[in-house]
């Protein structure tokens, strides 16, 4: 499992804007590099990047080879409920890696 | 880049050095120092000082797993016999590199971490640049964030400091250019449209953008040596820590910062 940092705010007001930072772990290899024997690097990204808010998506994101390594994606959803944030990235081998965090809506 | 680009960029920077600096200063007034920080984009320092932004807080999270994993015949963690990391690595990280009395040579923090890993947990070392060891490194730095830099500069440890500031002013490489001739003398000026930084090793490990990665100080040094087309020294060489030992006593007294973000 690759190391994730995810940061929601653990209280928000009803209806309230939140912003949601996560963090990951990944090389994000291009596929357009080189080794030192000039063998190429094989191409090994993440390619979805998938957020649900007690089960109901509400963001997702694809991500290209141009991605740096350890890719962070910031966005905002609305606080409606109390409840699990679940966050899943998806590489190209289809191995997924999925990480939940609590809010409490007041 | 070119066979014939390279005496051309060489000749331009050889006389943006004789036109821009006629006077050699000699060291940083310590009130003119300032951290690379300020030498770098709004954006970078913003990523650096966000916790839930900064890559370099992936390795420290690595780095808290590492120090309560247990390791070795012993079968002890680094937390069994050091306790809480925040009270017993609190300034540590400010005071390497020093010299250890067994060895009567200066280590700096990774060496030491290896010591102990070898002595104490009886296991076997981390290879030197190794994720693991990066990972640790920044998880004991981090707990010095803020703290005054504040290395041993008296009785063994003055040769020691002495012979990195030896290595920092001498000419090297087929550039045939200093440490100090840069960092120095021309820091806040512009070297291929970056600004030159002071090289004050406040934030190390260091995530660095071009890197896509953590690194090490030793690391940083042996790219800048490259770049002036020397032949690095090898990593954990005794020259290495000399010049690391001299660069955090000339970054006394500044804020640890790390992990620190660098283009």
């Amino acid at each position: 499992m690759a190391r994730a940092l995810i940061h929601v705010p653990p209280t928000a007001k009803s209806g309230e804007i939140v912003e949601i930072k996560t963090l990951i772990s990944h090389v994000m290899e291009t596929g357009y590099r080189t080794g030192v024997t000039g063998a190429p690097i094989p191409r090994d990204i993440i390619e979805l990047f998938v957020c649900t808010y007690n089960g109901e998506e509400v963001f997702r994101a694809q991500l290209f080879p141009a991605i740096a390594a350890n890719p962070f994606i910031s966005f905002f959803t609305v606080a409606t409920e109390s409840g699990t944030l679940a966050f899943s990235w998806t590489d190209q081998h289809g191995q997924t890696q999925v990480q939940t965090a609590a809010i409490i809506v007041e | 880049m070119t066979a014939a680009a390279i005496p051309m960029r060489l000749a331009a920077f050889i006389a943006a050095f004789a036109v821009v600096s006629p006077v050699f200063a000699a060291e940083i007034p310590l009130n003119e120092r300032r951290s690379d920080s300020d030498f770098i984009s709004a954006d970078t320092r913003a990523m650096q000082n966000d916790d839930s932004a900064n890559p370099g807080m992936l390795a420290v999270a690595d780095g808290e797993a590492l120090w309560n994993a247990k390791a070795g015949t012993t079968n002890k963690s680094c937390a069994d016999c050091h306790g809480d990391v925040a009270t017993s690595m609190k300034g540590v990280a400010a005071r390497y590199p020093a010299v250890v009395p067994p060895l009567g040579l200066p280590v700096d923090l990774e060496q030491r971490i290896n010591m102990s890993r070898v002595a104490d947990q009886k296991a076997t070392a981390f290879r030197i640049e190794s994720k693991e060891l990066l990972a640790l490194t920044a998880y004991i730095g981090r707990q010095s964030r803020g703290m005054p830099i504040a290395v041993k500069d008296s009785g063994p440890s003055k040769k020691f400091i002495a012979a990195g500031r030896a290595i920092f002013e001498r000419r090297q490489g087929q550039l045939d250019l200093s440490c100090a001739q840069c960092h120095d003398d021309n820091w806040g000026r512009k070297l291929a449209g970056n600004l030159i930084p002071q090289a004050q090793p406040t934030g190390y490990p260091i995530y660095r953008l071009e890197w896509q990665d953590v690194g090490s100080l030793q690391r940083r040094m042996r790219g800048c040596m490259s770049a002036i087309r020397a032949e690095p020294y090898d990593y954990g060489a005794p020259e290495l820590i000399d010049l690391e030992f001299f660069l955090m006593w000339r970054a006394r007294g500044m804020a640890v910062e790390t992990p620190a973000v660098r283009p």
